[in-house]
């Protein structure tokens, strides 16, 4: 059994704004969902199923369903942070192959930035009776201290310099530049990004994804459904998923997720690293990019400094053309959550929509890849690959 | 740079781990190692992650090892440094590198275990250079 070219994604929607002081989370989720399904050429009353994790409102689905009216008979909440979405991508594309729904809505929507969170640097409240949290919470760790660790590992034992880091976000900013809804626009250098302020040994402020409000959603759908639809045809190839974590204690924090999500991917799909085109990698930080490119394969372990390096990963200028919306580091990262943000950008360069001066030519498979949680603790990866028919 | 003092959060104890700040309260580091495999975990658990055995037994740590990885956290009112050390005993855990020079950390360091008072709740292991 296997999802490939089991389902399409039909609709796709960004939702444009970066601050939301006027609207609710409940309407951001919403806002987002009308897009998506007005992208696909399909109504809320077409919708059967539902996914969202632990951005939604309320009780998820259920106060989702209530806020929009849906009548649903499939419902998933699987929650691993940030690459929740990809996931539901595959979980919906699995609940499609078996019938269990024909019409399927993601959502993810957030207001961190108009609810002033110190997202990155102040430690987030524990989840009650997380069986970790008495062992870490005392010592301090934030999103991003927890992520230089790995960093500083990768360094020591790879010999990874700042520089070849920045040259991610160089990449990220050549892109962003081209997108009117970026939060940044503006061209850096690897010296800009180097000479930025220090957050969290190694990581300086611009190796650090964007804060933002906003939201994104994705309509994915059965193969009669998608081809009576005016849209271009996005098939979903495979998928992967997987969490790492601390394994007892035996903590190595030079790869991640991927290693496993990744292959399981590829092998659904029938495609190798050197078959993809595009790729949108989730991007929390510089650190984030560089490891996950090793762990699918498209460098070898210690490697991914040069590959990253030199402009390789800017569009119509590099070799592995990535996250040309600009990504979590330039353009948007709703919710502190930037899975959605990837595959939507993945499918708009499938279906030959990205912007003209980042459109990835013969773009007909792609990968999307998110990580969500933390490097430097436990993490859920998930791939997906795509493929315009 | 060198570390002042920054307030540690206490650690929500519950009856699975009270052994463990029990004997952080009198200065000892305990770790849980398993009857059936015979390994060490961290953090520890009534179930041993590695067989999923319950004879898991508390045993006392030598409290020295090597910094792992490490983070200065340079963006707050009290700049600390977060990081993991591998004990002896083999097994890797988060914690702070303290009374030290922030900037004269490294990964590959001795250190050894102190312990610190937290906030309302039982001391908590941090590490040091050895």
């Amino acid at each position: 059994m296997t999802i490939k070219g089991k389902a399409y994604i039909a609709g796709i929607f960004e939702h444009p704004t970066r601050k939301a002081d006027t609207q609710s989370l409940a309407q951001l989720h919403a806002e987002s969902a009308i897009g998506a399904l007005a992208d696909a050429g399909l109504t809320k009353d077409d919708v059967d199923g539902y996914f969202c994790a632990g951005d939604a409102p309320g009780l998820g689905p259920l106060s989702m369903a209530d806020y929009m009216g849906l009548k649903l008979r499939h419902m998933d909440t699987t929650e691993t942070g940030g690459s929740s979405y990809v996931i539901h991508v595959a979980h919906a594309a699995e609940a499609i192959a078996l019938g269990k729904c024909n019409v399927a809505l993601i959502t993810l929507a957030g207001r961190p930035r108009a609810e002033g969170m110190a997202t990155g640097t102040v430690p987030r409240a524990p989840v009650a009776a997380s069986p970790d949290a008495p062992f870490e919470y005392p010592f301090g760790p934030t999103v991003v201290n927890q992520y230089a660790m790995a960093a500083m590992r990768h360094m020591y034992q790879y010999g990874t310099t700042s520089a070849q880091l920045a040259w991610i976000k160089v990449a990220a900013s050549h892109h962003a530049q081209h997108n009117p809804h970026a939060l940044l626009r503006e061209v850096v250098t690897v010296e800009e990004v180097i000479s930025s302020p220090m957050i969290s040994d190694p990581l300086h402020r611009l190796d650090c994804c964007v804060i933002t409000d906003g939201g994104g959603a994705i309509v994915v759908v059965k193969p009669e459904i998608a081809k009576s639809l005016k849209r271009p045809l996005v098939k979903v190839l495979g998928a992967g998923e997987a969490p790492k974590h601390q394994m007892g204690g035996k903590i190595d924090l030079t790869y991640s997720g991927a290693v496993w999500s990744g292959p399981a991917a590829f092998a659904e799909a029938g495609v190798t690293p050197s078959d993809i085109k595009y790729v949108s990698i989730y991007d929390s930080f510089t650190i984030t990019v560089l490891i996950t490119l090793e762990d699918l394969g498209f460098a070898a372990k210690g490697q991914g400094g040069k590959l990253v390096a030199d402009g390789n990963l800017i569009s119509g200028v590099g070799k592995l053309p990535f996250n040309t919306d600009g990504g979590g580091l330039c353009n948007n990262h709703p919710a502190n959550r930037g899975g959605l943000t990837k595959v939507v950008e993945a499918v708009r360069q499938l279906r030959g929509e990205a912007h003209p001066k980042v459109q990835v030519r013969n773009c007909d498979v792609a990968l999307a890849h998110g990580t969500g949680g933390s490097l430097g603790t436990r993490h859920g990866s998930a791939t997906v690959i795509m493929g315009r028919e | 740079m060198t570390t002042t003092e920054r307030k540690y959060p206490a650690p929500a104890v519950n009856p699975e781990i009270k052994p463990f700040f029990d004997a952080a309260a009198q200065g000892t580091l305990m770790l849980k190692k398993c009857g059936a495999c015979g390994q060490a975990h961290h953090y520890p658990r009534a179930i041993c992650p590695f067989c999923a055995s319950d004879r898991t037994e508390w045993i006392t740590a030598a409290g020295r090892g090597t910094i792992y990885s490490y983070s200065v956290m340079r963006r707050v009112p009290v700049p600390y440094a977060i990081g993991y050390v591998t004990l002896e005993e083999g097994v890797t855990m988060m914690t702070n590198i303290v009374d030290c020079d922030l900037d004269a950390i490294r990964i590959g360091q001795r250190v050894k275990v102190v312990f610190k008072p937290t906030d309302g709740g039982p001391p908590v292991p941090v590490f040091t250079p050895a």
